[in-house]
């Protein structure tokens, strides 16, 4: 079988999302933990830009990486001043967590194996950016205005409830 | 006028003439790679020699002139300095995230100095999402300055990291909504078109208020954005010590340093891009002759030209302007840039859809 630098980029992407997502979850460090999922994100990005998606790509880089995280390890700076480690979890929750995750993780198999997915490539070259802009902003069939008008909304209740509990010491 | 892809399309048939198929793409992306980190090394250096002498000069000095003829190799000099310096291990830090901390900012920096056009045919990444990936990939140089200065276990780079990170995240909403300001006009993100529709005249004049508007903020924001004075509060050398590098050393420190030189580069080549055409010779509409002179001059050296004279503009802010407070710089960016730059866009919507450019 011959491998080609397509399937080796996707698998390097794919070992770095595991291999990342399971040191977020393990390190006793919560800031470590942030940087890991950081990692993650980074290669969510690039299998975004494996697909040719570029868009979702760099969405991915300025809501998660540059957002999110920074927002995480924000509120991590503020919170926690020393370097504290978390403490080890109990018998009981441990072994709730771990059925939890493999109940999970059975879904997820389950679902992935009985799918139909469609093509693997995308057809070639990149989605132009005015096609994306159109069905995020049209009104038509398979068009998402509304829905995109309504997280608006969502997140305007949101900066609203953050203004309200800031305000109330 | 000279088209440099002519030159990259004569490597690439050359590699492919004499090396198997499959190799011919890694050697390829191995090439690009290393002009893009010697490109990036040299305009350092260079940008570095150019801010000792700017600053001399608005001091009345002369600046460095002891090594080479007007001192030109100085950082040259600097940088084996920096390279040979010892890289000091500190105790009660997160060895790890302290590591990783240069390098985020540095491959931040890296990512967007690969998406500029430098000139006719020589651009690396343009994806027709370019500028927005050109924002999104700048955005994760925050994530480094922060966890530099928390895992430094050191007050003072502690407080410069979270100086920095509230100043880079609001003065990105700036830098954000100028740039949309121009896609509006121009109608595409894609570097490369948004450089061949200034042909028939630069964006500065064809859409004249709104543009004008849109680049004194892009202007004052990016300043802000790369931590430079009178923004430079980070790094306050009279308050903290050098702010969220302070414990590092050789060239973890160095990049840094190198990050923060090239951000400054980013900068003036984004604005020089959307506002003054990139490598686009001044045209306008009309002037045969002189169009036609104007093209004489290659494309690099307009990209160049117009780089370095808005990299002195932003060398010139900071030897001239008082370093702001923090609350004066979070109310400049949320009570004054933030409303004028809604507004403009509101403005250049209406230039747009009722045609009032030229």
């Amino acid at each position: 079988m011959q491998i080609t630098i397509h399937e080796i980029v996707f698998f390097i992407l794919a070992a770095v999302i595991i291999g990342c997502s399971v040191l977020a979850v393990t390190t006793r460090r919560i800031l470590r933990s942030a940087t890991y999922l950081l990692f993650v994100l980074f290669a969510t990005a690039g299998i975004y830009f494996y697909l040719s998606y570029s868009f979702l790509g760099a969405v991915q880089l300025t809501v998660y990486a540059g957002g999110i995280i920074v927002l995480y390890v924000f509120s991590i700076l503020l919170t926690s001043a020393d370097n504290r480690r978390v403490e080890k979890f109990l018998l009981g929750r441990f072994f709730a967590g771990l059925v939890a995750a493999l109940a999970g993780a059975a879904i997820c198999v389950y679902l992935t194996v009985t799918h139909s997915f469609g093509p693997t490539y995308p057809l070639g070259g990149e989605l132009p950016m005015s096609i994306i802009g159109e069905a995020l902003m049209g009104t038509g069939k398979y068009q998402y205005l509304l829905p995109f008008e309504v997280i608006s909304i969502l997140l305007l209740a949101c900066i609203v409830g953050g203004i309200l509990i800031a305000r109330k010491r | 006028m000279f088209d440099f892809s002519v030159v990259t399309e004569w490597v690439d048939e050359g590699l492919r003439s004499w090396l198997p198929e499959g190799w011919v793409l890694p050697v390829e992306f191995f090439l690009i790679g290393l002009c893009l980190l010697v490109a990036y090394a040299i305009i350092a250096l260079v940008l570095i020699l150019y801010e000792r002498k700017v600053c001399a000069a608005f001091q009345c000095r002369l600046g460095p002139n002891r090594v080479g003829p007007w001192g030109v190799t100085q950082s040259v000099a600097d940088m084996l300095k920096m390279l040979t310096k010892e890289l000091i291990k500190i105790n009660h830090v997160d060895r790890f995230l302290f590591n990783l901390a240069p390098f985020i900012v540095i491959i931040s920096s890296v990512l967007a100095f690969g998406c500029i056009p430098f000139a006719k045919g020589l651009e690396i990444i343009d994806f027709n999402v370019g500028v927005f990936f050109l924002l999104a990939v700048s955005s994760i140089g925050i994530v480094g300055v922060l966890l530099a200065g928390w895992s430094s276990n050191n007050k003072y780079s502690l407080i410069g990291a979270m100086r920095s990170g509230a100043q880079m995240i609001s003065y990105e909403l700036s830098i954000g909504l100028t740039i949309l300001t121009m896609v509006v006009f121009s109608g595409s993100m894609q570097l490369s078109t948004i450089v061949e529709s200034q042909a028939e005249g630069w964006f500065i004049f064809r859409a004249h208020v709104p543009a004008v508007i849109a680049f004194v903020i892009y202007l004052i924001a990016g300043t802000a954005e790369t931590n430079r004075g009178p923004f430079d509060l980070p790094e306050a050398d009279s308050e903290l010590t050098a702010g969220y590098h302070t414990e590092y050393s050789g060239m973890h420190f160095g990049f840094f340093y190198l990050a923060e030189y090239l951000n400054m580069f980013v900068v003036a080549s984004v604005a020089a891009t959307l506002f003054l055409g990139g490598w686009m010779p001044l045209h306008i509409p009309g002037w045969d002759a002189f169009n036609a002179a104007m093209d004489w001059i290659p494309s690099i050296f307009w990209f160049i030209g117009k780089v370095a004279v808005l990299i002195f503009v932003i060398m010139w802010f900071k030897w001239t302007f008082p370093r702001l407070r923090i609350d004066q710089l979070l109310r400049l960016e949320w009570k004054y840039l933030l409303p004028i730059n809604l507004l403009n866009l509101l403005l250049m919507v209406v230039v747009v859809v009722f045609g009032l450019h030229f």
